[in-house]
C-alpha cells in the first residue's frame, strides 16, 4: 500500500494531523500559513467538475432512494422578520407529516427558526421534538455584525429554549481582512457557548468571493471545532451552488483523512427543486462517499423544496402529477 | 454495495435507423461498390453487426475522385465564398437538430459514453461547421493573400477514436475553402459518416463536393494515391502516416499529417490538487484514452507524489464503466478486439519490465470488447509503456524533482502532440509552454478543444495545423 497520509499544504507536510493541530491553531502566524499552504483550488476546474456531476441521470429505484433520502435530510426553514408562533407551528407539523396523505413520508431532519422562536417549535413538536430537531440561528443572523458577548448570550438563550443545533454565522469581514484567529476564537467561543447542542458554521460563501477562500474558511471551521459547515444564510446572493458544494465535500472528506473526525455539510438557499437536491446528493455521493449519504452528515436547508420532492414522489407512486392545492403550505 | 446506486439510464436507441446494409456515397448518391465486396461493422459493446458496409476499390475510388473533380470544376468552385457558406451553415443546423441521433449511432458504433458523443463530440462537430462556415466569404482575410485559391480535390483518412469529429475537421475547412472531398471514414466505425452523407443530401449539396468511401486500409491507400487528389489529409497512427509522407513525395499534392502522441501532463506541487486529478483522469481515460493528444504519461512532482496518488486511485474507484449508452456510463468500450489486443499487449509488457499495475475493482460486461481504467506506477523513461503509444485507458506514472527535469522528460519522446501543466503559478506556465515541444499545451485543463485553436504536432506527431485559422489555410494556395 502507498503511504495514504495527506499532503495538507504546499508550505508543511504534516504526517499526523492529529497531533499537529494544536500547533496549527496556536496563533494566527500559524493558522495564516496553513490555511494559504492548502492546495488552491482552480475555479474552471471545480465548475467544470460540479457541472459534469450534474448530468448524472437519476431514474426509478435510483430517484426513489435520493428523494426520499433527500426528505429526511431538509432543515425545513422559515428566518422571516414577519414570522409568527403560528407559522413555526405549520412549519413543525409539516415537518412531522410532510404529506399527510402518506404516512410513508420520511420525516424531515429539523425545522430552522430565529432563537425567539424555538421555544414555540419545541412545544410544537411535543413528543417528536429530537426525531425533529430544533435548530436554530444565532450569533446576530445574518451578517454577524455584533459584539462576542451579544453572540454568545444569542446562542445560549438559543440553547436554553431547546435547540439541539446551532447555525452560527462567521465574521466574513474579520476573514477577508485576514485576520483568521478572529474568526477562529470567535468559532471556539460559540461552541463552547452551545454546549451539547451541534454547531453548524455558516461560512456565506457569497460574501467569500473565491473557492480558495471557501476552501480555508471550511477547514477554519473545522479546526475550531464546528460540526458542520454551511454555504450561506440564504440572505446573500449567491447562496448556495454545486461547485461550493463540492469545494465544501472535499475539504470535509480531507479533513476526516487527516484527523480523523468527519464533519457534515449544508448548502441552503436556492435549492428549490428535487433535480437540484438530487444533484447534491450525486456530489455527496462521488465526492465524500457513502459516510456522508445520512442526514447526521449532509443537509438540505430549504423551504420550498420540500413540496416539490413531495410531488415528485407522489408522481413515481402514482404516474400523476397532482396540483399544488394537493400539498400542504408551510 | 453502496447505499446510492445509480438505476439503469439508457439512452434510447430507437431515434437510429440502421440499414442492413450500405453502398458508398458517390456524386450524391449511394451507388454499389464495383466489385461488390462488403464487411461488417460492429457494435464494440456487445459484438451485435450492426450493417454491411460496402469496401471500395480502387475503380469504386476513381469515381468518387472524378465525381469530386466535376463537381470542382463546374459547381464548388464558381460558387461565391457566400454561398458555399450558406450550404455550410445549413449542414451545422442540420447537426443541431439531429444532435441527439447523431450521439447515439455514434455510441453504437464506436463504444464511447453517450455522456461524450452527446456533450463533446456532436457540439464540437456543429461548432466546427459553424466557424468554417463563417470563413467561406473571408478567405481574403484569411493571410494566403488577397485572392487564395484551393486547393482542388481533397482525400482525407481518418481514424476511429472520434469519427465525426474528425470529418468535420477535414471537411468543415475543405469546403469552405472551396475544395471538393473524397472522405474514407475508419472501417470500424463508418455509420456516422454514412448518416453525414444523407444530411449532405438533406442540406441540398450540390452532388459530388462530399463523397464517401468506406473500407480499409487499400481504400484508404488508393485514395491518397489516386493521381487526381491534390491534397491529402490524414488523422491516425504514426506508422501509416509515414507511408502517405512516402507515397506523397515528389507530387504536386499537398500533405498535412496528424499522428500519434504520447503526451506528459505534468502536476506541479503548487497544483490545485482535486483539479489535477481531474483533469489527470479526463487526460487519459475520456474516449477510454482513444484520444491521439491523450495525457498518458502522468509527470508528478516527488514532493506531491503520495498525495495525487491516494487521491487518483480514490477517484478512478468512482469512474462507471459499462454501456456506452448508459447515460451515466464514464468509460464505455474498447473500440475493436484488434486495439483490445494491442491495449493488453502493451500492458502485459508493463508489468514484464517490473512497472506496478493497478486498477479499481469493476466488472466488465462479458460480451463486448472492454479494458479497466489502468494505472502504472514506478515507470521509468526507459519502459516502452512510457514510449509507446497505448491507445487505450493505461496511465503509466513517473515523477521528477525539478521543473527542467520535467521539461526533459515530457519532451523525451519521439511524438510532440500535446502537453499538460498544472500549477498555480502564471510564470512557470508560460515558461514550461516555451519548453514543451507540443503542438498544445493546456495549463490546468486538459482535453480541450475549439474550432478556433489550431491542433497539430511537432516531430512524429504529425504536420500541418487543423482547426482554426491555421487549418483553412492548409486547405488554401498560399500564392493566390
Amino acid at each position: 500500500m502507498p503511504d495514504q497520509r495527506l499532503r495538507l499544504g504546499c508550505v508543511t507536510t504534516l504526517d499526523d494531523a492529529r497531533s499537529s493541530l494544536p500547533d496549527i491553531t496556536s496563533s494566527e502566524a500559524s493558522l495564516r500559513r496553513f490555511l494559504h499552504g492548502l492546495p488552491g483550488v482552480d475555479q474552471a476546474g471545480a465548475e467544470a467538475r460540479a457541472a459534469g456531476l450534474a448530468t448524472r441521470s437519476i431514474k426509478t429505484t435510483a430517484k426513489q432512494y435520493a428523494i426520499d433520502l433527500a426528505i429526511s435530510m431538509i432543515d425545513l426553514t422559515t428566518l422571516e422578520g414577519q414570522d409568527t408562533p403560528g407559522k413555526v407551528r405549520a412549519l413543525c407539523a409539516k415537518a412531522l407529516r410532510p404529506d399527510p396523505s402518506d404516512r410513508a413520508v420520511p420525516q424531515v431532519a429539523a425545522v430552522c427558526v430565529y432563537p425567539d422562536l424555538v421555544a414555540t417549535a419545541v412545544e410544537a413538536l411535543g413528543g417528536a421534538h429530537r426525531s425533529v430537531k430544533v435548530a436554530s440561528v444565532a450569533t446576530g443572523f445574518p451578517s454577524g455584525r455584533t459584539s462576542l458577548a451579544v453572540k454568545e448570550a444569542d446562542t445560549r438563550d438559543a440553547v436554553a429554549a431547546g435547540a439541539d443545533e446551532v447555525d452560527m454565522v462567521i465574521d466574513r469581514g474579520a476573514f477577508l481582512a485576514g485576520r483568521y484567529g478572529a474568526v477562529f476564537d470567535e468559532i471556539v467561543a460559540v461552541k463552547n457557548a452551545a454546549g451539547d447542542a451541534h454547531l453548524k458554521v455558516i461560512l456565506e460563501t457569497g460574501e467569500l468571493a473565491t473557492y480558495d477562500n471557501v476552501r480555508r474558511a471550511s477547514w477554519l471551521a473545522m479546526l475550531a471545532g464546528g460540526d458542520f459547515i454551511k454555504t450561506s444564510t440564504g440572505k446573500v446572493a449567491p447562496a448556495a451552488t454545486l461547485p461550493v458544494t463540492l469545494v465544501m465535500l472535499e475539504a470535509v472528506r480531507d479533513f476526516r483523512e487527516a484527523t480523523g473526525r468527519q464533519v457534515g455539510v449544508k448548502p441552503a438557499g436556492g435549492i428549490r427543486t428535487s433535480k437540484d437536491a438530487i444533484r447534491y446528493l450525486v456530489l455527496v455521493n462521488e465526492t465524500a462517499g457513502d459516510d456522508w449519504l445520512d442526514p447526521d452528515w449532509f443537509r438540505l436547508g430549504a423551504s420550498s423544496l420540500l413540496n416539490d420532492l413531495l410531488m415528485q414522489r407522489q408522481k413515481i407512486a402514482t404516474g400523476r402529477y397532482a396540483g399544488p392545492d394537493y400539498f400542504t403550505l408551510d | 454495495m453502496t447505499k446510492f446506486e445509480y438505476a439503469p439510464a439508457p439512452e434510447s436507441r430507437a431515434i437510429v435507423d440502421i440499414k442492413s446494409s450500405y453502398g458508398l456515397f458517390v456524386n450524391g448518391e449511394f451507388v454499389d461498390p464495383v466489385d461488390g465486396s462488403m464487411f461488417k461493422s460492429v457494435n464494440p459493446a456487445t459484438e451485435e453487426v450492426l450493417a454491411e458496409i460496402s469496401s471500395a476499390g480502387a475503380d469504386d475510388v476513381d469515381k468518387a475522385v472524378q465525381a469530386a473533380r466535376r463537381a470542382y470544376e463546374r459547381t464548388w468552385s464558381k460558387l461565391s465564398g457566400r454561398d458555399r457558406g450558406k450550404y455550410l451553415f445549413r449542414i451545422a443546423r442540420i447537426i443541431q437538430e439531429r444532435a441527439r441521433e447523431l450521439a447515439v449511432l455514434e455510441s453504437i458504433d464506436n463504444g464511447k459514453p453517450i455522456r461524450e458523443s452527446r456533450d463533446v463530440d456532436i457540439p464540437l462537430v456543429a461548432a466546427h461547421f459553424f466557424y468554417y462556415a463563417g470563413w467561406a466569404d473571408k478567405l481574403a482575410w484569411a493571410g494566403a493573400g488577397p485572392d487564395p485559391r484551393p486547393h482542388g480535390v481533397a482525400a482525407q483518412v481518418i481514424p476511429w477514436n472520434f469519427p465525426l469529429l474528425m470529418l468535420s475537421w477535414k471537411i468543415a475547412p475543405a469546403l469552405a475553402a472551396g475544395n471538393t472531398v473524397v472522405l474514407k471514414p475508419a472501417e470500424t466505425t463508418p455509420l456516422t459518416a454514412l448518416l453525414f452523407a444523407e444530411i449532405c443530401q438533406q442540406a441540398d449539396l450540390p452532388p459530388g463536393v462530399v463523397n464517401i468511401v468506406t473500407g480499409a486500409g487499400d481504400t484508404g491507400r488508393a485514395l491518397v494515391e489516386h493521381p487526381g487528389v491534390d491534397k491529402v489529409a490524414f488523422t491516425g497512427s504514426t506508422e501509416v502516416g509515414k507511408q502517405i509522407a512516402r507515397s506523397v513525395a515528389g507530387t504536386a499534392k499537398k500533405a498535412t499529417l496528424e499522428l500519434g502522441g504520447k503526451a506528459a501532463n505534468i502536476v506541479f506541487d503548487d497544483a490545485p490538487i482535486d483539479q489535477a486529478v481531474e483533469g489527470v483522469v479526463n487526460g487519459i481515460f475520456f474516449n477510454q484514452g482513444h484520444v491521439c493528444c491523450a495525457g498518458s504519461r502522468l509527470l508528478v512532482q516527488e514532493s506531491v507524489y503520495d498525495d495525487v496518488l491516494a487521491r487518483l486511485k480514490r477517484r478512478l474507484g468512482t469512474l462507471r464503466v459499462g454501456d456506452p449508452l448508459d447515460k451515466n456510463t464514464d468509460i464505455g468500450a474498447i473500440n475493436s478486439a484488434e486495439q483490445l489486443t494491442r491495449i493488453r499487449e502493451l500492458s502485459e509488457v508493463g508489468e514484464a519490465e517490473g512497472a506496478e499495475r493497478w486498477s479499481p475493482e469493476c466488472e466488465l460486461p462479458e460480451r463486448g470488447f472492454w479494458f479497466p481504467p489502468t494505472v502504472f506506477t514506478g515507470v521509468s523513461q526507459a519502459h516502452r509503456i512510457a514510449r509507446e503509444e497505448i491507445f487505450g485507458p493505461v496511465l503509466s506514472v513517473l515523477t521528477f524533482r525539478t521543473p527542467a527535469e520535467a521539461v526533459e522528460k515530457a519532451n523525451n519522446t519521439p511524438f510532440g502532440l500535446s502537453a499538460g501543466v498544472w500549477t498555480d503559478k502564471g510564470s512557470r506556465i508560460l515558461w514550461m509552454a516555451q519548453q514543451l515541444r507540443a503542438g498544445v499545451v493546456w495549463a490546468n485543463t486538459f482535453n480541450r478543444f475549439d474550432p478556433t485553436s489550431p491542433f497539430g504536432g511537432y516531430k512524429e506527431s504529425g504536420y500541418g495545423r487543423e482547426g482554426g485559422r491555421h487549418g483553412l489555410l492548409a486547405y488554401l494556395k498560399s500564392e493566390g
